[in-house]
């Protein structure tokens, strides 16, 4: 018995170290093929399509980073994570880097061990209720069963907003967005309970999408974004400025459209070096010069990966809103490239 | 006369610890555990240098802080500003109340469909064996899972109560199955002896106590009055009372009254709630852990020879005297063994509860609060010290039960 903790704790010990040690590019280089951590399914954002292809907003990100690094946007190894394992799965090696609607708080960036890179959607909590039940303020759900995905944030934030407002509820604790959807619909909980961008994704899925509401409380502040672990800063550039080109592409008018035509050099020398034809961008990542041009022609700029997945003509139906360009009134606002 | 001499004494060489068959195998031995103990060392060294390394020191500090985090079924007092050791002490006492009553009920399932399975009725036999086979041979969570969802999906959720023309209604307008759970009523006393509910429960049971040691002296005078005047007298009204009468009078003095669910918002309030978590993880473990039992109950049954039936046959007992006084007490010596293990299994199989999101042990300190705090080798390994303590209590106290019914060998 006691010989087999020490083995296993010192498998994990030793996997966890050894992780840390390498640098993650040259190892994504050498595999061929980049490990990134998605969901278990929810539409727009990582969900696979009727081919088995994974589409969606935290997918188009890992292939962002793959397109850039591999220069091929489907070298893609998906792999499903649930609330709780995610961490689990990113501090072991086997992921290099998580796109899974993950909030980046204090605690998860220092002492946890992993890095976030930027915030690809700005989001918040909020209560999705069956219209039937009339309710129209979630300060009028004492009482009520809710049900939330265990291991996220929105545990902590559920506790504290009831807490504060002196109301109680009773917590159904879930694995995965899909047996929640399972359970609200059953009626097994009155209150489905996840980052507003997640009901409005949840709820496209439903039979009759108009018969839920999402109540007008939003209880917390949810920056979602891609990350990966602490100490491997090289690793973290690339998916960090991966991550930017998309934003920068979109705000300085780069499409999927004009991408080859803009590749071939313009009068705006920031679109240049960005595009790779001016300066030494791709080099000092570590990657070759056409990086963010790879990253970009995966699937668009920012603002065409938000409408085509999650955008307001798809079943989920967001709006921009904080997610708008720093230029539009949002909180989107690359770094410059130079 | 010849004359015996001592062997010469040739003293300890070192070449006798691989020559000397005497001191042989002692060499081996030592130097095997020296290796082990160096492996170990290294091992342990290695982990405590990598965990240094990644920056990671245990610390168990973080069982101070509040969790954060609520618990939908509670036995003692919590909420989110309770600390984690809190938490984890809630979950432990989920996972010891559904292992306490999932091992009642597989006994009691496996007694019955063992005993059925050797009925000579070819029908209860057959349709015993098809429960048996079918139930031992699929995963438990799967079957917590199927449970689960028919229970979701079939009962009604509790606004289907509501209104003038509802679609359920509660059974004796005192019991309600709804998707969450079913609520019964619950009793208490109006003017309890003692200010706490539970000091009052205790009384109950010391008068429980009291009315089995009076049982106890009755049978033991019926034995007497049997031994030496051959009649034994009628004790049947005499035992009944003795259970009944206290606690009746109890009952009474502290004015026992129910509390019935109602409907009251989203949910049923007041009453008991036992929860469909609860409720579907209890009868998977039951029907699961119950087939295997079934097979031990009948092999022990017919562990035991034929001719032991018989010869209590020929000396006129009943079939169920039989049984009761011959079968089952040789039967237990070879039952007894195999059921320590069948409930240590229900004890480590209950950690599947996340599946339908029971809060036990695995669930708050193994997931939540792992999650939560990060603090994932010191959360799994204070699990692996629970459920090594429990299940070897388990043991323990089964141990001691089969030392008091095997064969006393005098």
């Amino acid at each position: 018995m006691k010989k087999s903790v020490i083995l296993g704790a010192m498998t994990f010990a030793g996997l966890a170290a050894g992780a840390a040690s390498a640098g993650t590019l040259d190892d994504v280089k050498a595999r061929g093929k980049l490990n990134c951590g998605v969901t278990t399914g929810l539409v727009g954002f990582a969900a696979p399509n009727a081919n088995g292809e994974w589409e969606g907003f935290d997918v188009a990100v890992c292939r962002a980073v793959a397109a850039a690094v591999l220069g091929d946007s489907n070298a893609v190894e998906f792999v499903p994570t649930t609330g709780k394992t995610r961490f689990t799965a990113l501090a072991s090696g086997e992921i290099d880097m998580l796109a899974r609607n993950t909030t980046w708080t204090f605690s998860r960036d220092v002492d946890l061990k992993f890095e976030f890179v930027g915030v690809n959607y700005y989001d918040g909590q909020g209560f999705m209720v069956p219209k039937e039940l009339g309710v129209s303020s979630a300060k009028e759900l004492d009482g009520a069963t809710v049900c939330i995905q265990t291991g996220t944030t929105t545990e902590l934030n559920l506790a504290d907003f009831f807490r504060s407002n002196n109301i109680s509820y009773e917590p159904v604790p879930i694995e995965t967005n899909a047996e929640a959807q399972q359970q609200y619909l059953a009626g097994a909980c009155d209150v489905y309970t996840t980052d507003a961008s997640g009901l409005a994704a949840t709820r496209a899925t439903f039979d009759d999408p108009a018969g839920h509401v999402i109540l007008p409380e939003i209880i917390s502040k949810e920056p979602l974004g891609p990350l990966v672990r602490h100490g491997d800063h090289e690793w973290g550039d690339v998916v960090r400025w991966s991550l930017m080109a998309l934003i920068a592409a979109e705000e300085l008018g780069i499409t999927s459209a004009n991408l080859g035509e803009m590749a071939a050099g313009t009068e705006n020398p920031e679109i240049n070096r960005l595009l790779g034809s001016e300066g030494t961008l791709g080099e000092m990542l570590g990657l070759s010069a056409d990086w963010a041009k790879n990253a970009i022609a995966s699937q668009g700029n920012y603002g065409e990966i938000f409408a085509k997945n999650i955008g307001e003509d798809t079943p989920v139906g967001l709006a921009r809103g904080l997610n708008a360009q720093w230029t539009e009134g949002g909180l989107l606002y690359a770094p410059p490239f130079r | 006369m010849s004359t015996l001499t001592d062997p010469p004494n040739e003293g300890f060489r070192l070449s006798m610890l691989i020559n000397d068959t005497r001191y042989r195998s002692l060499t081996f031995q030592v130097i095997a555990a020296i290796v082990l103990a160096l492996c170990i060392w290294y091992l342990g060294n290695n982990l405590i240098q990598n965990l240094r390394a990644a920056g990671l020191n245990i610390s168990y500090t973080f069982l101070g802080d509040p969790s954060g985090y609520d618990i939908n079924q509670r036995l003692v007092e919590y909420d989110s500003q309770s600390s984690h050791a809190k938490a984890a002490l809630v979950g432990l006492l989920n996972t010891l109340l559904v292992a306490f009553l999932a091992c009642i009920t597989a006994t009691v399932f496996g007694v019955i469909a063992g005993v059925l399975r050797l009925s000579n009725n070819w029908l209860v036999s057959k349709l015993m064996a098809v429960y048996v086979e079918i139930f031992r041979n699929i995963p438990v969570l799967i079957w917590i899972i199927i449970i689960f969802t028919i229970m979701t999906a079939v009962l009604p959720g509790p606004r289907e109560f509501r209104g003038d023309n509802a679609t359920a209604s509660m059974v004796f307008d005192s019991f309600a199955f709804t998707n969450r759970g079913i609520y019964i009523p619950m009793p208490w006393f109006e003017n309890g002896i003692f200010a706490s509910t539970a000091m009052n429960w205790l009384l109950v049971l010391a008068g429980f106590a009291g009315s089995w040691i009076a049982a106890h002296q009755i049978n033991v005078w019926a034995n007497t009055k049997q031994e030496s005047t051959g009649v034994r007298p009628k004790t049947t009204a005499l035992i009944l009372a003795a259970w009944l009468v206290p606690f009746l009078a109890l009952m009474l003095i502290m004015g026992l009254t129910w509390e019935y669910p109602e409907l009251k918002g989203f949910n049923f309030s007041g009453g008991i709630k036992v929860g469909g978590p609860l409720i579907a993880l209890w009868f998977a473990l039951s029907i699961y852990t119950g087939a295997f039992i079934a097979e031990n109950v009948r092999a022990g049954i017919q562990a035991v020879s034929k001719g032991q039936t018989e010869a209590a046959s020929a000396l006129g007992l009943r079939p169920r005297r039989v049984m009761n006084l011959v079968v089952l007490p040789q039967a237990l010596r070879v039952i007894i063994p195999p059921l320590i293990s069948n409930f240590l299994n229900i004890t480590k199989n209950s950690s599947l509860a996340i599946a339908v999101g029971y809060a036990d042990i695995t669930a708050t300190l193994g997931g939540i609060t792992l999650n939560q705090t990060g603090r994932a080798i010191e959360c799994v390994l204070l699990l692996m010290l629970f459920y090594l303590t429990a299940s070897l209590t388990i043991s323990m106290v089964m141990n001691v039960y089969n030392a008091s019914v095997k064969l006393k060998e005098r």
